[in-house]
């Protein structure tokens, strides 16, 4: 469990404190994969540097599994690293060392002296990250996602129970980003490792988290699950992060809908409702009409989810919607443009 | 020996060619073994300059100025006039101010802090990123300084080395002039004082092949340790 408790931090620029982040709260649970997302200078750097203390707080305080980080000795907190893997969004290889060196590193800082336990331990490593042809190679012949395969596999050396990503893939075209969040997934799952990532795409959120906080301006404005903060974004920060992530949904805000006949409304199904055929059989039965206006099934990590916006007509509408609504599919109304329409 | 009588007549004043190849030998020796010494100490202070300096990992403003100091004055002494001004020095170090013995404390003393100003721009040179990425390993200072700032600077410090002993083949000849043996001297005591311009000319011809060399050695080495 990584606690945050009343921690805020400035900076002094030219004698003057300037604040990074204010004062808040955040608890992330054992195993879970949480994201931090916010535009650049909103504070997720800064943010996620005070899990390891690379930054340290100017006040309040940061615990990792009840132990106070900011108590720590020096050796203490070395000691403690050791044990938080970190990647970076520009990999931050030893450009002098081969991919095994790299891997091997961490080991050797943590006092490994053994050169057969190292060599086994970084071929095991390797051979998670798909680069066990690689390991003489230096960093300056590897892909984008090939020195951040390395980059993990050196972030895990030491088997943390924490690792912070700081924007891993933000320097990766999409493909090799699908792939690296793939492993970061299937490490999560495998290992059981609490996951801390901070990035500025909604997309790798909806991904691989499962709970997310929204940084503005050093302010955390939003948290939660990420299927509540994506299906139901409150601030407007949020929703511009969603909408981002769905490009259709940005289309599809009132304006465009004003001259639509009917009831515009805003489905959201997730899990198993995505699949039933709810709407269909309520229209058949209320005998209203519906019109779809946009609409996207997606996966948020694991979880099946589908968005409907849609236009509805007919005398029992209030009806249908209660229908769906037993069927566990949540309604916005966005507008009723045929009501406010009539002259 | 049918070299001879060309040379002989290329070079009337030389007579003795063992007395050259004796200058060189001394100028080697001296660049040797004041080379060695101005590493063993200007790397330790320019590592302590770079980690002292300002936002860097061992920050300590007051430290870094009075070093940043002593190396701006010592740097600012023209070589020949450090010679003097140290020779009471070199006495108490090595017991003579002449010889190649005499030349090494003033060589050393004047390159050493020049050397540390290279180490410590070498060293800037390492990205931020990797260092951060140490610290967050739980590297101790120590541990970055070896493990890291070293190796990734190696390019670096083996080009500021290069530059170094060239910069002393310079010192080493002028350090001829008051004593301290080597090519410099020969060409200071026969082309200067007897007006024997061959000796000039061969001993700047020698000189010239000497920094030629070590530079080619240099890029060679940086070369074969560069991986970008």
């Amino acid at each position: 469990m990584i606690r945050f408790q009343a921690v805020h931090k400035s900076y002094r620029v030219d004698g003057r404190d300037v604040s990074a982040l204010q004062p808040f709260h955040l608890d992330i649970a054992d195993g879970e994969v949480f994201g931090i997302i916010g535009h650049s200078g909103a504070g997720k750097s800064t943010l996620i540097r005070l899990i390891n203390l690379l930054e340290r707080p100017s006040g309040g305080r940061i615990l990792i599994d009840d132990v106070d980080m900011t108590a720590l000795s020096e050796d203490a907190l070395r000691q403690k690293r050791q044990h938080i893997g970190m990647i970076f969004q520009h990999f931050n290889l030893l450009a002098s060392q081969t991919v095994a060196q790299n891997v091997a590193f961490p080991l050797r800082l943590a006092g490994e002296r053994n050169a057969a336990t190292i060599r086994q331990r970084v071929d095991e490593l390797l051979a998670r990250v798909g680069l066990t042809a690689h390991a003489d190679k230096y960093p300056s012949q590897l892909s984008g996602g090939q020195k951040q395969r390395v980059g993990i596999a050196r972030a895990l050396a030491n088997r943390p129970s924490i690792l912070l990503c700081d924007e891993a893939t933000s320097a990766l075209d999409p493909q090799t980003t699908a792939s690296v969040l793939d492993l970061l997934a299937e490490i999560n799952r495998e290992l059981k490792l609490t996951i801390v990532l901070i990035t500025h795409e909604m997309d790798v959120v909806r991904r691989v988290c499962d709970r997310v906080a929204v940084l503005d301006a050093g302010n955390i404005v939003e948290s939660g699950s990420v299927v509540d903060v994506f299906l139901h974004p409150q601030h407007p920060t949020t929703r511009r992060f969603v909408n981002e992530a769905l490009p259709e949904e940005a289309a599809g805000e009132q304006a465009p809908f004003a001259h639509v006949p009917g009831r515009i409304l805003r489905l959201s199904f997730r899990g198993d409702a995505t699949w039933t055929p709810a709407l269909g059989r309520v229209a058949r039965e209320t005998g209203v009409d519906f019109n779809i206006l946009a609409g996207r099934i997606d996966r948020i990590k694991d979880l099946p989810y589908g968005q409907l916006t849609l236009a509805m007509q007919g005398d029992r509408v209030d009806d249908a919607l209660a229908c769906l609504r037993q069927a566990a599919i949540e309604i916005e109304e966005i507008t009723t443009p045929s009501q406010e329409n009539r002259p | 020996m049918s070299a001879a009588p060309l040379l002989q007549s290329l070079f009337p004043n030389i007579d003795d060619w063992g007395e050259i190849g004796q200058a060189c030998i001394d100028t080697l020796l001296m660049l040797g073994g004041s080379l060695l010494l101005t590493v063993a100490i200007g790397l330790p202070l320019g590592v302590l300059l770079y980690l002292t300096g300002k936002g860097q990992l061992r920050a300590m403003p007051k430290l870094y100025a009075v070093l940043s100091l002593l190396v701006n004055i010592l740097r600012s002494i023209p070589f020949i006039i450090l010679m003097i001004v140290l020779m009471p020095v070199t006495y108490v170090l090595v017991g003579t101010k002449l010889g190649i013995r005499g030349a090494i404390p003033p060589l050393v003393i004047g390159a050493a802090p020049f050397f540390a100003r290279l180490v410590e721009t070498a060293l800037r040179e390492v990205q931020r990123g990797v260092i951060e990425a140490s610290q967050a390993m739980g590297a101790s200072t120590w541990q970055i300084v070896r493990h890291v700032l070293l190796p990734e600077a190696r390019g670096g410090l083996i080009a500021g080395t290069t530059v170094t002993a060239i910069a002393l083949v310079g010192y080493t000849a002028m350090g001829g002039a008051i004593g301290a043996g080597g090519l410099g001297d020969l060409a200071y005591r026969y082309g200067y004082l007897s007006y024997k311009s061959d000796y000039m000319l061969v001993t700047v011809v020698l000189l010239i092949v000497l920094v030629q060399l070590l530079q080619m050695l240099g890029d060679r080495i940086v070369a074969r340790y560069t991986r970008h």
